[in-house]
């Protein structure tokens, strides 16, 4: 079989690691000392581009709006095995919504020019929305093949499995398409020693709006108010008992008493 | 307010949400089902016996399987000539697609994940989870229609009246297509914990029954898989028993236990059942976000100080291989099964 030769990227973004303790500070988003990390569903998309240039052959390069800091998430893609890295990076894109966002990433992916395939992770632990991936393909006029769990690209096409709640679909589009990728792709890959060394001395080139050719998107959905979610007073029962029969019997009388069955 | 609400089924089979967004709309003014895909009789029938006041049904074979372009297109030019103030979905994976392409048509803003909506002074305020459930946020869109994705079992789902009847109307298909689907097959374990009444989940604790003797020939990591698939199935004769589904932990799908779609508690699986078992699930931080609104929550772990116990209501601190079998069997005579 003809190796295809891909130009594949990957999106991703600067999150709060999952573990955080993030809560509503002020009017403010705040995660305290946590770490800033990868988004983790951005990483099974880098995993899905690298594995795909793997089976053809080609380049990755990882794409990332945020501030200066969110470098580090592309050193992280770096590592991993990506061979380059673009940031986007202007005081404009301050509070910019999904589609804001998905218009500066089509932008940019047509100023890269030539690509066959971009990757997203199905959403990000912030927003949440999992919007962006279908509306950078709506942008780009090109095919969205969402929630990947493996992907085959042949004869300049591509073919995934796709994961939903009902079960596994086959699903296929001619290039280039817009993926987004479940866990079901494959674990991500380690940075390897090497990856870490080179994405250490990486020189991140940083594009402004200007830069990407795009002017700045205006929020269409505007945030009035944040809120800490309201706290559960729960005070527990332990149930306890001789044998686990008759624990079980207490407790299926407690809960038949809720009513909530 | 004029609210279209799409019904968002898959081969026929209607997601219970869609109904609740039913009644969400008719709560703020009149509203239009919209209806994709071919042979919608029964989906049109049950829009208006929900309350729909009228129905938009595009039935036709090159929408046979849902596909974004082509449902995108035909659901953006529906909008731009009816001009709704509002397009409600159920969030689904092939809503959340959907909802985006018709936000880009449209050029308005999509808010996913909705489980509050407020219509007062004119404006419509939503409020959706942020950061995995963590923090909420409320928001609000200048652009017009203004287009949500529902949580499920957030709103109230409205009573059928199997007498109503009304108008259906017949909608222009935009067939342009640019995937093709080739291929289906059903998961092993149909799974839909957003729509759960009862949930029972296992964590990393399934896999710690020493009792159970293993067939030979296995290594370490299948040894301890086959394990927890021990341990999984007694969870699951609970949730059968109670007509639930059965949820895990991220250590239990990490652990490659049960498959990812099981998953409570990372974003989007934000799960509100009226009874949560947690059985052997210590409660990671993304767990407990995942499931506090569970109206009530029982945990079952033999570690007295696990977290799970801070967001419970009843416990029990106790090995889950023998307190589980023993609830199925108490749950069966005492509610007659």
């Amino acid at each position: 079989m003809r190796r295809s030769v891909l130009k594949i990227i990957a999106c991703i973004k600067q999150v709060p690691d999952s573990e955080a303790k993030v809560k509503a500070e002020g009017g403010k988003v705040s995660w305290g000392d946590a770490p800033l990390v990868i988004n983790p569903f951005d990483e099974y998309a880098v995993e899905g581009a690298l594995q795909q240039k793997e089976a053809q052959t080609g380049t990755v390069t990882a794409l990332c709006i945020g501030p200066e800091s969110a470098k580090e998430a592309l050193k992280h893609a770096l590592a991993m095995g990506a061979d380059d890295a673009i940031l986007i990076s202007d005081p404009a894109l301050e509070g910019i919504d999904t589609l804001g966002a998905a218009r500066i990433l089509a932008a940019a992916i047509q100023k890269i020019g030539g690509v066959d395939m971009v990757v997203f992770g199905r959403q990000t632990l912030d927003s949440g929305a999992g919007l962006t991936p279908a509306q950078t393909a709506r942008l780009l006029r090109w095919p969205m093949l969402g929630l990947a769990g493996q992907i085959k690209v042949e004869a300049g096409s591509v073919t995934v499995d796709r994961v939903i709640e009902e079960g596994r679909q086959t699903v296929s589009a001619k290039l280039p398409a817009v993926l987004s990728v479940v866990q079901s792709i494959g674990e991500p890959r380690y940075p390897s020693f090497m990856g870490i060394r080179k994405a250490s001395k990486a020189d991140i080139p940083v594009w402004s709006l200007s830069d990407v050719g795009a002017g700045a998107p205006e929020a269409i959905v505007r945030r009035t108010e944040l809120m800490n979610p309201p706290v559960q007073d729960t005070t527990i029962e332990i149930i306890g008992g001789e044998s686990p029969a008759e624990i079980a019997d207490k407790l299926v009388d407690k809960i038949l008493a809720e009513k909530v069955l | 307010m004029k609210t279209f609400v799409y019904v968002d089924h898959f081969k026929g089979e209607v997601q219970p949400a869609s109904w609740e967004a039913l009644g969400l709309g008719k709560s703020l003014g009149s509203v239009s089902a919209v209806v994709f895909g071919s042979g919608l009789d029964a989906i049109t029938k049950a829009a208006f016996e929900y309350g729909a006041d009228e129905v938009l049904a595009a039935d036709d074979a090159a929408l046979t399987d849902f596909r974004a372009e082509p449902y995108a297109a035909t659901l953006a030019a529906l909008a731009s000539s009816a001009s709704p103030d509002l397009i409600l979905f159920p969030t689904t994976a092939r809503t959340r697609e959907l909802a985006a392409m018709i936000g880009v048509d449209l050029n308005t803003g999509v808010l996913t994940d909705v489980f509050e909506l407020d219509a007062s002074d004119n404006q419509l305020v939503a409020t959706r989870p942020i950061y995995e459930g963590k923090v909420l946020e409320k928001v609000v869109c200048s652009g017009k229609p203004v287009i949500a994705t529902i949580r499920a079992r957030a709103f109230p789902k409205p009573e059928a009246d199997s007498g109503k009847s009304g108008t259906t109307t017949k909608v222009e298909v935009k067939s342009d297509a640019l995937t093709e689907v080739a291929g289906y097959s059903a998961s092993e374990s149909a799974v839909n914990l957003g729509d759960a009444g009862v949930i029972v989940s296992g964590g990393r604790g399934v896999s710690n029954n020493p009792s159970l003797q293993p067939p030979a020939g296995l290594d370490e990591k299948q040894v301890e898989i086959w394990r927890a698939q021990q341990g999984f199935a007694l969870i699951t004769e609970l949730a059968n028993v109670l007509g639930g589904a059965v949820g895990a932990s991220r250590a239990a799908v990490d652990g490659g236990y049960i498959p990812y779609s099981h998953q409570v508690g990372q974003t989007g699986k934000v799960v509100t059942p009226d009874l949560y078992i947690a059985c052997g699930i210590s409660g990671a931080i993304q767990h407990l976000v995942g499931m506090r609104n569970a109206k009530l929550v029982v945990a079952i772990n033999k570690d007295a100080d696990a977290p799970i116990f801070k967001q419970a209501r009843y416990g029990v601190v106790g090995d889950l291989f023998q307190i589980v079998p023993a609830l199925t069997e108490a749950f069966k005579k005492k509610l007659g099964k």
